[in-house]
């Protein structure tokens, strides 16, 4: 009996003592569970420069095959890509780097909510590309967001995100409504309003657990990409609550939101992607880049059901850039990669696998997307459609605390309305309240 | 029984009489050494520093990453809270003076995340305490394979909170989530569990509760074993039964445990941030779209990472410090208090 319980002290002693290094190891396991382990280059073996990129969800440049390819190019170039899923987690984590003067990747990508932030506060952390490239390759507009005051080209544009919709033609055709993409983009062209129109259309004869669209936050997104102005004057100072295109694109998220015709869902969360997996929602604003992201959630189910027709309006959602900075061991080299990753070619390549839309217009007449994503768009002419929508997207400025001003919109303001409730008036006061907390006013 | 109190203060007074005894010792050592003397003296004086130095030496790494990484970012937060301080901007900071904390006081969000904290912290530590002194008296019970279930129980806290987390917010999805699924199948109207508001703080505590109630109850089966058997064997003399005992015997000389793990587990609580967080998932550190479920440690996530205002966020560490204080502080009066009345 003695020996009984001394024995099974002794198993209890060694299980607290491996739990408590399993639970530690846990621990450093979530640490590097979202993304880099932060080695800034130093050599590799072998004589080998090595380069890192800092990246946040999928850029595509792995998937696209670019850095082995410019690997065989360059042996004595070793690439390493860091990535961090979530750009909330990724931004703050560069910001306070490049401050530090160490840790930061020898290429850093930023997000264009971001751009300004780092033009304004970042930019002598960043190595000026503007005498490096022939910046006419670029839209104009998307050197603008990356270039300060005095000149300086902080960072070169990756992708844009013009605007289509992307919509489930099984669904629409069992809801009875029109299933023809150029019929469909007449039918909601020039007015948001009328793809709610469209929705509520919809949602008089529904399949049996689906709604129209997948959330009002990605509707409000998408309508706010189309207007003149976000929340800021060009000049830099906030305007956010007297902006049109903020009223405009609010409104019509409203709408969705008190309709019923959303799932309810919020981008970018698990529930959102088996959303896309269950087919419980029958369209979706669609940037470019966001064809790569049903092709992967949506997955073997999906082909062949979706299908792509144009926007209301020609809108920017997302799209970002690549810097180098000033940190960085190997700046020569950096700003070669970054160069070729940037180049018209590149970009072509990226939007074949993942269909991330270029900002090299002499990029346009060469893209092709992949036979397997123009099978599971049921052969829509993706291409056509983004750049017609590429060439009329107006220019936007982007304020230092655009993205925190934009979560208190959608992630209080109208998901209040749409998940608890509430009349678009109060969720309105919520989101004020929370961007009056973000400004320190 | 000595109180965990006093066994501290002697473990204290013989570890202060430790140093005292070393050079004794050496001094005896020197007394009975027979190698030559100038080796001996050179020899003994190495001997001795080693002996007054080696003690620092080894426990100075503790020291040492503590400064580093506890003490210096401490008093740093400290300083930072009296300063404006932008993410973006670290070296420009200016003198704010107590701004910061007076911005806290008269701010709806800090006071909303400090009740919130508080009420997370009751509905996830009461019930998973009382859980693990059930779960603990019952593997206290001989019975087959008890091995396999302690380490069963120790699997969830074994687990990583971002992994668990992302289950569970499956779990709980508004729409086609297992738990919804179950409520349906019973007749009960689905819950929209994160934007709900007690329904969200639940969600947060199950998960909580989830992941500590064995590591808790592990604690408890420790000390239990630890009580004398002849406790009991008296008590079923005197004609207690099971439950008597459980009551009689078990939970009076669990106290001192039972306080450690009320003190643990109050700290976790304070200091909640990756369950909501990631339960919350995308601008999870919103805590909700009303906040319903922003702890105070989220606050001072979102003021200092996602908003960008690191000297607010200070104030929000420190203001969290001196609130573990009072805890402290009031945990300490009530176990004075139920001494005296044992």
């Amino acid at each position: 009996m003695r020996t009984s319980t001394r024995g099974s002290r002794r198993v209890m002693a060694l299980a607290v003592a491996a739990a408590l290094t399993t639970g530690l190891l846990a621990g450093c396991a979530e640490d590097s569970d979202d993304g880099s382990s932060g080695e800034g280059g130093g050599n590799g073996g072998g004589g080998k420069t090595t380069l890192t990129v800092g990246t946040f969800g999928t850029f595509g440049y792995k998937q696209a095959g670019l850095y082995d390819e410019y690997m065989k190019q360059n042996p004595d170039i070793t690439i390493k890509e860091n990535v961090t899923t979530r750009t909330d987690v990724y931004w703050p984590k560069v910001l306070t780097r490049l401050q530090a003067g160490a840790g930061a990747d020898d290429i850093q990508a930023i997000e264009v909510m971001n751009i300004t932030e780092a033009v304004e506060t970042q930019a002598a952390k960043f190595v000026d590309l503007g005498k490096e490239v022939d910046k006419s390759q670029w839209l104009d507009w998307k050197n603008a967001q990356a270039t300060t005051k005095d000149g300086k080209l902080i960072g070169l544009g990756t992708d844009i995100g013009p605007m289509a919709i992307c919509y489930r033609k099984d669904l629409f055709e069992k809801a009875g409504l029109e299933t023809d993409r150029t019929k469909l983009a007449e039918q909601w062209k020039g007015d948001w309003g009328k793809y709610v129109e469209v929705g509520k259309e919809y949602m008089k004869k529904a399949p049996k657990g689906t709604k129209f669209v997948d959330s009002a936050s990605s509707v409000y997104n998408a309508a706010l990409g189309g207007g003149p102005k976000r929340y800021y004057e060009n000049d830099g100072t906030v305007v956010w609550d007297k902006s049109e295109g903020v009223k405009q694109a609010w409104d019509v998220a409203m709408d969705v939101a008190t309709s019923d015709m959303s799932a309810k869902l919020k981008q970018f969360d698990k529930p959102w992607d088996q959303g896309y997996a269950n087919g419980t929602f029958a369209t979706v604003a669609c940037p470019a880049w966001m064809i790569g992201y049903i092709l992967e959630k949506s997955g073997d189910a999906g082909k062949g059901k979706w299908d792509v027709a144009a926007a209301p309006t020609a809108a920017n959602w997302g799209g970002s850039f690549i810097g180098v900075p000033t940190s960085s061991k190997h700046q020569k080299e950096a700003v070669a990669l970054a160069k070729w990753l940037t180049a018209p070619e590149q970009q072509a390549k990226v939007f074949a696998k993942q269909a991330s839309f270029p900002s090299t217009p002499s990029a346009y007449s060469t893209l092709k997307p992949a036979a397997a994503t123009t099978e599971y768009f049921s052969n829509a002419p993706i291409t056509e459609i983004f750049s017609a929508s590429a060439e009329t997207i107006p220019s936007q400025y982007f304020g230092i605390k655009d993205q925190a001003i934009n979560t208190a919109l959608t992630d209080i303001g109208i998901l209040q309305v749409e998940q608890k409730g509430k009349s678009p008036d109060e969720g309105w006061d919520a989101a004020s309240e929370e961007i009056k907390d973000v400004l320190g006013q | 029984m000595t109180s965990s109190k006093e066994a501290l203060a002697h473990s204290a007074s013989s570890a202060d009489a430790a140093p005292g005894d070393q050079p004794g010792a050496a001094g005896r050592a020197h007394g009975r050494g027979t190698p030559p003397p100038g080796s001996t003296s050179w020899r003994s004086r190495l001997y001795r520093w080693d002996m007054k130095a080696s003690p620092y030496a080894f426990i100075a790494p503790f020291f040492i990453v503590f400064g580093a990484f506890s003490l210096i970012p401490l008093l740093y937060t400290a300083w930072y809270s009296l300063h404006n301080v932008q993410l973006a901007n670290l070296d420009g900071q200016t003198w704010a003076g107590l701004d910061n904390y007076q911005n806290l006081l008269s701010s709806d969000f800090f006071w909303n995340a400090l009740w919130n904290t508080f009420t997370i912290g009751v509905i996830s530590t009461v019930p998973q305490l009382l859980m693990a002194i059930g779960l603990a008296h019952l593997l206290n019970y001989k019975l087959r394979g008890s091995t396999v279930w302690r380490v069963v129980m120790l699997t969830p806290y074994a687990t990583s909170v971002a992994a668990a987390t992302l289950v569970f917010v499956l779990l709980y999805s508004w729409d086609g989530g297992m738990i919804n699924w179950l409520l349906e199948f019973v007749g009960i109207d689905p819950v929209n569990w994160r934007e709900s508001d007690w329904g969200s703080q639940f969600a947060v505590s199950s998960i909580v509760i989830w992941r500590w109630t064995g590591y808790n109850a592990l604690i408890y089966l420790a000390a239990m074993q630890a009580i004398p058997a002849d406790l009991y064997e008296s008590a079923a003399i005197d004609g207690a039964n099971r439950w008597q005992q459980f009551i009689h015997v078990t939970i009076p000389q669990l106290r001192p445990t039972i306080l450690f793990t009320v003190v643990v587990s109050t700290i976790g609580a304070t200091q909640l941030f990756g369950e909501p967080l990631l339960f919350g998932g995308v601008s999870g550190s919103k805590g909700g779209s009303e906040h319903q479920y922003q702890t105070l440690g989220l606050y001072m996530y979102d003021q200092g990472w996602i908003i960008g205002n690191l000297g607010k966020a200070s104030a929000i560490a420190w203001s969290m410090f001196l609130i573990l204080l009072i805890v402290a502080v009031i945990q300490l009066l009530v176990s004075r208090r139920l001494r005296k009345s044992q």
